[in-house]
Order: structure tokens, then C-alpha cells, then sequence
């Protein structure tokens, strides 16, 4: 019974494949009736033409009111205000672009292409401060635009609307997927970068006479940055053939033991190396920490300034600072 | 196998090589405190750059060869730790406290040249 009212509802409808469309349709039926779901697996090809024809039939129809529905979700969006970094013809601009993708992914159910593009997006609006949430938003609020669409046409054909809606929405959400995970590794990426570039900023080993190396150390110290320090410094020593150190460390507030623990142990290590170090600049919390660790103060040549520690180290060395003349 | 101890005027300089068994190290020790007196040396540089890794009973053979020939009226340098065996061997504690230690052996030998300079 089912199966004939079906023909005679759909019959007319489905150009293709008519067929596998009505047993899926069956399925769906018995599904929806509460009856038995048996046979939905061993279905699979079936399916997945039926829905494609779907997304055919669907894809027609958003080419269709492309500039209805772009305007109208536009509107959404600044209603919502979404993306206010950016200006309304930027909105729209984009908005375009990101419509026609969003078609080109459905139709084509391929999602590099549009993963290339959220990238590619991505890149261009994050400089700009546009937040993850808004961008997750944009794209939800093309879902939704889109899905209302759907129902206005299929308002009176509520299993069409169904059936349209099954094959709609796992593909919007990929969709939707697609775009914010590709948002959130681009902007993991930008952080990677300039965390790298922090890193390698924040730890120069510099020569400024023969045999001597000063190490300006500024800003917060984690276990991690003590690590990358200390390596750099011993590689430093070996490369320069340094004989004296200069650490300083006026540009860090507070040092917990565990980092503290390393700044000892780092001396140490020079030492083995055959280079003396010098630490300057230390604050009094930091003094504290140290005296709390218990520091073998013998092992630890400190100086209150960086002008003072080098002083200190061109004595080790040797050097003799004179005035040639008076300066004029 | 065994580390060859070079005489270089006034110094004994031995070198280790990279792998090196608990008895060679032993064999090391006895061979450089016997020769310290024999050559009249002032001076002993071990040279570790061919070293890697640095256990505990070769950075303590190193420690007691410092002493030994400190008793035998000589002085040592240690020469040559790599930097991530030098921060290794910190973390384990092994700081080799009352060693001189340098850079490399000119390094080493500068040092010791130095000295000598100084006493005469």
C-alpha cells in the first residue's frame, strides 16, 4: 500500500534512477511510520545516489536564488552583527564567494576545494581580528538561510522536505565542519609561527668583545624557554670559544625554583665548559628564591648591573678600558 | 681498549676515546699517577671531546684522577665536554667540583701555560 501511494505521489518528480529512489523512500516510510528499518544497510549505494540526486535537485535551487538568498543571509549576518571588523561591502564581497563555494562543495560533495578556500579566507580576515565564533556563526547562519529556503519551497510536500532535509544537512554540517576547522588551523598556525619567532627572539647569545657573551634575558622563563636557553648558551660557549658569560636577567621579575634550579645549573654546565658566568641584574625576589633553594653562593658570581658585570668580565679577561682623549 | 698518554713538555695529555669500558678508565688512572712522577710532568690534561655520554663512574674516575694528582704534586684539566653532556652531567650532580676544566686541549694548554708563566 505504502509502496503505491509513494509511485503516485513521486512518480512524477523523480526523473532519474526512479527506482532507487522509491525503495529508499520505502525505507524512509517505514522508518518514519515507526515500522521495521530492516534493509537500510544493505542500501547503501542506493542511498548514496538517491541523496546525490537529492543535492542535484537541491544545488538547482540555491543556483537559482543565489542572489536572493546571498542578500538575505547578508542580512542575517549584520542583523546578528557578525563580522563587524569588517565593512558591508566586504561582507559582501565575501559573502558571495563563500555562497558559491558552499554550492560548489554541495554539488561536488568534495570538500578540498573548499577547505582551500576557508584557508585561504582565514589568512585574509584574521589579521583583521575576526573571532572564531563569528566565523562558525557566518557559516550556521548560510545553514540555516538556506535550510528556511528549503522548507518555503517544499512547505507543502513535507516528505520531499524530508527527504531533501536528509540528504541537506549531513553535507551542510561537514560543510560547516570543514570551514571552522579549517578557521582554527590557520589561526593555530599564525600562534605557532609567533610563538616560534618569539622563541628565537627572546634568546640571543651575543659576543660583544673576544671570549665574552652576554645573554639579555627578558620576560617570563618557563621550564621550557630555560631549556632552549641553556642549550643555546653551551652551544654559544663552544662556537665562540667564550672564556666569560654574562648573564642578565634585569628583564625578569620572578623565577619559580624549578627555573631558578636551572639558572645554577647552568653555570655549572659552562663551567665544565671552561667559561666563567657572570649573573647581573638579579631583583630581590629573585635573590629570595635563590637564597631559598640554598644556592652554593661560591659557585655563583653575581653583580648588581649588566655595566658592572661587564666591567667584571674585562678584568677576567684581561681587557683594559681607557679614555683616549677627552671627549669633545 | 687502552688510552694512549701523550708527553707534551711539561704535560701529560691523554685523550679518551668514545667508548670506553670501567676498566680501561681504571687502567687510565693507575697509568697517568704512575707517569705524573715518572716525567716530572707539572700537568695533566684529559682531553673527553670524543666522549658522548658520561656516566657516573667515568665523571667519578675523572674526580679521583683530579685529586690523585694533586697528591702527586701536578695539577689536571679536564678538556673537551660537550655541552649536552656538560648539562647531563650537571643534572646528575656530577659537577666535577675542584676541577679545572676548559674549553678545549689549546684551551687547556693556554691555561696551563699561563700558570707556569706565572709561577717561574
Amino acid at each position: 500500500m505504502v509502496l503505491a501511494i509513494l509511485s503516485s505521489l513521486w512518480g512524477g518528480c523523480v526523473t532519474a534512477g526512479t527506482l532507487t529512489v522509491q525503495r529508499k523512500e520505502n525505507t524512509l516510510m517505514a522508518k518514519r511510520d515507526g515500522g521495521q528499518v530492516s534493509g537500510i544497510a544493505s542500501d547503501d549505494s542506493g542511498h548514496n545516489e538517491a541523496s546525490s540526486e537529492l543535492l542535484r535537485e537541491l544545488v538547482a535551487h540555491l543556483r537559482q536564488n543565489r542572489t536572493q538568498l546571498r542578500e538575505e543571509w547578508v542580512g542575517r549576518i549584520s542583523e546578528t552583527r557578525l563580522l563587524t571588523a569588517m565593512t558591508k561591502e566586504e561582507i559582501f564581497a565575501e559573502a558571495t564567494s563563500v555562497y558559491d563555494s558552499y554550492v560548489e562543495a554541495l554539488e561536488t560533495e568534495t570538500f578540498e576545494a573548499l577547505q582551500a578556500y576557508a584557508r585561504n579566507l582565514s589568512e585574509r580576515i584574521i589579521p583583521r581580528g575576526v573571532e572564531t565564533h563569528e566565523v562558525v556563526g557566518i557559516v550556521l547562519l548560510l545553514r540555516d538561510v538556506l535550510a528556511r529556503s528549503l522548507f518555503a519551497k517544499y512547505q507543502t510536500d513535507f516528505k520531499k522536505l524530508n527527504r531533501i532535509l536528509d540528504a541537506y544537512e549531513p553535507a551542510a554540517n561537514r560543510i560547516a565542519n570543514t570551514v571552522a576547522v579549517g578557521f582554527v588551523q590557520e589561526r593555530e598556525r599564525v600562534i605557532r609561527q609567533q610563538q616560534e619567532a618569539i622563541r628565537e627572539l627572546s634568546t640571543p647569545v651575543l659576543q660583544v668583545r673576544e671570549r665574552l657573551l652576554i645573554l639579555p634575558i627578558i620576560g617570563v622563563i618557563d621550564p621550557q624557554r630555560a631549556r632552549q636557553l641553556t642549550e643555546q648558551l653551551l652551544r654559544g660557549i663552544r662556537t665562540n670559544r667564550a672564556k666569560v658569560v654574562v648573564i642578565d636577567i634585569t628583564g625578569v621579575a620572578a623565577m619559580d625554583v624549578t627555573v631558578a634550579n636551572h639558572l645554577v645549573q647552568t653555570v655549572e654546565a659552562s663551567r665544565l665548559l671552561g667559561a666563567t658566568v657572570i649573573v647581573t641584574g638579579l631583583s630581590p625576589e629573585i635573590a629570595q628564591t635563590l637564597v631559598t633553594i640554598g644556592v652554593d653562593l661560591g659557585k655563583m658570581n653575581t653583580v648588581g648591573d649588566l655595566q658592572g658585570g661587564i666591567e667584571q668580565a674585562e678584568r677576567l679577561l684581561g681587557y683594559k678600558v681607557a679614555t683616549l682623549a677627552e671627549p669633545s | 681498549m687502552e688510552v694512549p698518554i701523550l708527553k707534551q713538555g711539561e704535560v701529560l695529555i691523554a685523550t679518551f676515546q668514545a667508548a670506553l669500558s670501567d676498566a680501561d678508565l681504571n687502567q687510565l688512572r693507575s697509568g697517568l699517577v704512575r707517569q705524573v712522577v715518572k716525567f716530572r710532568s707539572r700537568a695533566v690534561i684529559v682531553d673527553v671531546t670524543a666522549m658522548d655520554v658520561m656516566d657516573s663512574f667515568a665523571s667519578r674516575t675523572l674526580r679521583e684522577i683530579a685529586q690523585m694528582i694533586r697528591l702527586r704534586g701536578a695539577e689536571t684539566v679536564i678538556v673537551g665536554i660537550q655541552p649536552e653532556v656538560a648539562f647531563a652531567m650537571v643534572q646528575l650532580g656530577l659537577t666535577l667540583e675542584g676541577v679545572v676544566t676548559a674549553l678545549d686541549l689549546e684551551e687547556g694548554l693556554n691555561y696551563l701555560n699561563k700558570k707556569f708563566k706565572n709561577v717561574n
